[in-house]
């Protein structure tokens, strides 16, 4: 393979102050086998149009700044090999910023709804230090151990904008600010554990309107795995007493039960048992749609009793679930 | 080739509500001449929700399912993506922190089991291809799918994270994958290219997030039929839910008519072979698509 390669990028131009609508331009230019997505954002501006805009300060994947994404993946421009990336989409890049709703001057957005939410996580230790410490806060490995990777985080907004949850609900905190919730609350010096447990159990903002896409797994630049901290919330909220019983929690909890009874999900169930007896007029609907295409087992002739499949060996499952359960609702 | 022979662990979902995706499966495996045997000990797998409760019974339940594909020695095959993400992601806690093994074996000693780390685990779509063969599938076609214009829904868990799933999934690239695309091609379908195809379909909060549940699939289902589809497909059954049976209540909230056919990545290629309709059983969707056997 050569070294060089001729390709046409394809950029979003957009000035909020002067433009009705984005458009997109092409730059054609020879790239080299080891050119950063920030050296053909230079280059575009070098080489061709003074005005195009884009964020970038440290150039070693620690000030977050220049985050942008390329053919819809979250990447750190000064972080990102451009030739793999041409490898990996045949040819055709398009850099785009990071929410193009929030788009202020090419791949620069607003970035103010990601600050709001982080902040108002208290993304710091909370705690009454003595201002004159005879020696500082130590902290033994095991503890250290519990923030897990969540204290690599750049605040780049890779995870923020890539989440498809936040995308269709302002409300939500999104994947950066629960790694930061996660971080200090595990952190043993912390004394806010709870007040953020409490903010992140809430719908419609907190953890349980997560999707589980992973997009924000594969958007992470740092590799932090959002996600994993987004489960570890939801085990701490039971593990602390926050998490209470509602239509989330107990789809969560009520797995156990079907699993115990039947080995298996029983499908109907779950959804009777999240959403109690009242809540189940919004699913009847559905369930009469279900049922008329043959999708609720009826042997028994008496839908959601008793006629369900069972799994082989299910007294194994019901011992492994007394031995190993560690949490409650 | 040499006979291909797996286990199944066919997950909840197509024991119950989409009974059409295990018979399209066993369908396929015999018409291609692959030995499938289902593990009928096989829990669930946690969907990702039972994780969120206490991940390390989940870890447990889903070692338990992988003990029983170890004793036939045996690649343990997955016909759900959430499935199949629950297993991978408890083969790999366990197999890459020995602390976590020994504590699940513990619990599963005492029903004279013990998690070794043997068996593979891979969604039947990659077995198909990369084990069986796009241009071995391609021989066998007998009603070829060229009449039809087919969305590929690739969903979230056989895709990311990638790094979980690149040894199982040929490397595919989560921001434009391409397995989907290539069976359609084998099958003599044409592949409709449209942007949503690796996004989320929202099926997990559509109890807890109603909203964002619909607005996810009504933005796929739309791109689909914007770009001409005919006829959707997926590899996992959770998105067919989400997608076949709230069709009325994604077109309330997107103010747009949305009826398309969605079918299981097995019954597609079942199709393609010829198979029987009982064995297709595209009579257990809600939107109706048993026109599909007429073409």
């Amino acid at each position: 393979m050569s070294d060089k390669r001729k390709v046409t990028l394809k950029a979003f131009r957009f000035n909020a102050e002067t433009d009705y609508l984005p458009y997109y331009k092409n730059y054609t230019m020879e790239v080299g086998k080891d050119e950063l997505v920030l050296d053909l954002l230079n280059r575009i501006k070098w080489e061709h149009d003074g005005s195009f805009s884009y964020r970038r300060s440290c150039r070693h994947g620690i000030c977050g700044a220049c985050a942008i994404k390329v053919n819809g993946k979250s990447v750190l421009a000064c972080k990102e090999n451009a030739m793999e990336l041409l490898n990996l989409f045949n040819n055709e890049l398009v850099f785009e910023p990071q929410s193009k709703k929030r788009a202020m001057k090419d791949m620069i957005i607003d970035k103010k709804d990601f600050w709001d939410k982080h902040a108002a996580i208290k993304p710091y230790v909370v705690a009454d230090i003595d201002p004159r410490p005879e020696h500082e806060s130590k902290q033994s490995i095991e503890e250290f151990d519990k923030i897990l990777d969540a204290d690599l985080c750049i605040q780049c907004g890779a995870c923020h904008y890539a989440c498809p949850a936040l995308e269709v609900n302002e409300d939500y905190f999104g994947p950066a600010a629960f790694v930061a919730a996660y971080r200090f609350s595990v952190d043993t010096r912390d004394t806010a554990g709870d007040e953020r447990l409490e903010l992140t159990f809430q719908g419609g903002q907190g953890v349980w309107d997560c999707v589980k896409c992973f997009e924000c797994a594969e958007a992470c630049p740092k590799e932090i795995n959002p996600i994993e901290k987004i489960t570890k919330l939801h085990n701490l909220q039971f593990e602390r007493g926050i998490a209470k019983s509602n239509i989330a929690t107990r789809h969560a909890e009520g797995f156990v039960r079907s699993i115990r009874k039947h080995g298996f999900l029983d499908e109907a169930d779950i959804v009777v048992y999240s959403e109690g007896y009242l809540g189940m007029y919004k699913h009847l609907k559905t369930a009469v749609k279900m049922m008329k295409a043959g999708k609720i087992h009826w042997q028994d002739g008496v839908p959601f009793i008793d006629n369900m499949p069972k799994i082989k060996n299910l007294d194994e499952v019901q011992k492994l679930i007394d031995i190993s359960m560690t949490n409650k609702l | 080739m040499s006979k291909l022979k797996y286990a199944l662990f066919t997950g909840c979902t197509a024991k119950q509500s989409t009974p059409e995706l295990l018979s399209s499966t066993l369908a396929v495996a015999d018409k291609l001449g692959i030995e499938i045997i289902i593990l009928e000990e096989a829990s669930c797998c946690g969907a990702s929700h039972l994780q969120d409760f206490d991940e390390f019974l989940a870890h447990v339940l889903n070692a338990r399912n992988i003990c029983y594909a170890e004793k036939l020695d045996l690649t343990m095959i997955t016909i759900c993506n959430t499935c199949q993400l629950n297993s991978a992601m408890t083969k790999h806690a366990l197999d890459s922190d020995p602390k976590l093994k020994a504590r699940v074996n513990e619990k599963l000693a005492e029903v004279g089991l013990e998690y070794k780390g043997t068996s593979e685990i891979k969604h039947f779509l990659y077995t198909l291809i990369d084990e069986y063969g796009l241009e071995n599938i391609k021989d066998k076609v007998t009603v070829p799918l060229s009449h039809l214009n087919i969305a590929p829904f690739y969903g979230c868990h056989n895709i990311r994270p990638s790094e979980l799933h690149h040894k199982s999934n040929g490397g595919e690239n989560p921001y434009n994958p391409t397995s989907l695309d290539e069976l359609i091609d084998a099958l003599e379908g044409h592949p409709v290219n449209y942007a949503h195809k690796n996004k989320c379909c929202g099926f997990h909060v559509e109890l807890q997030a109603n909203h964002t549940s619909e607005v996810l699939a009504g933005n796929a289902m739309l791109d689909a039929i914007d770009n001409d589809a005919d006829i959707m497909v997926t590899p996992c059954p959770l998105c067919h839910l989400k997608l076949d049976t709230y069709q009325d209540d994604v077109a309330k909230v997107m103010g747009r008519d949305v009826e398309l056919p969605v079918l299981h990545m097995p019954q597609m290629v079942a199709l393609a072979l010829g198979c029987t309709e009982k064995e297709i059983g595209l009579n257990f969707h809600v939107q109706k698509a048993t026109q599909l056997y007429k073409a």
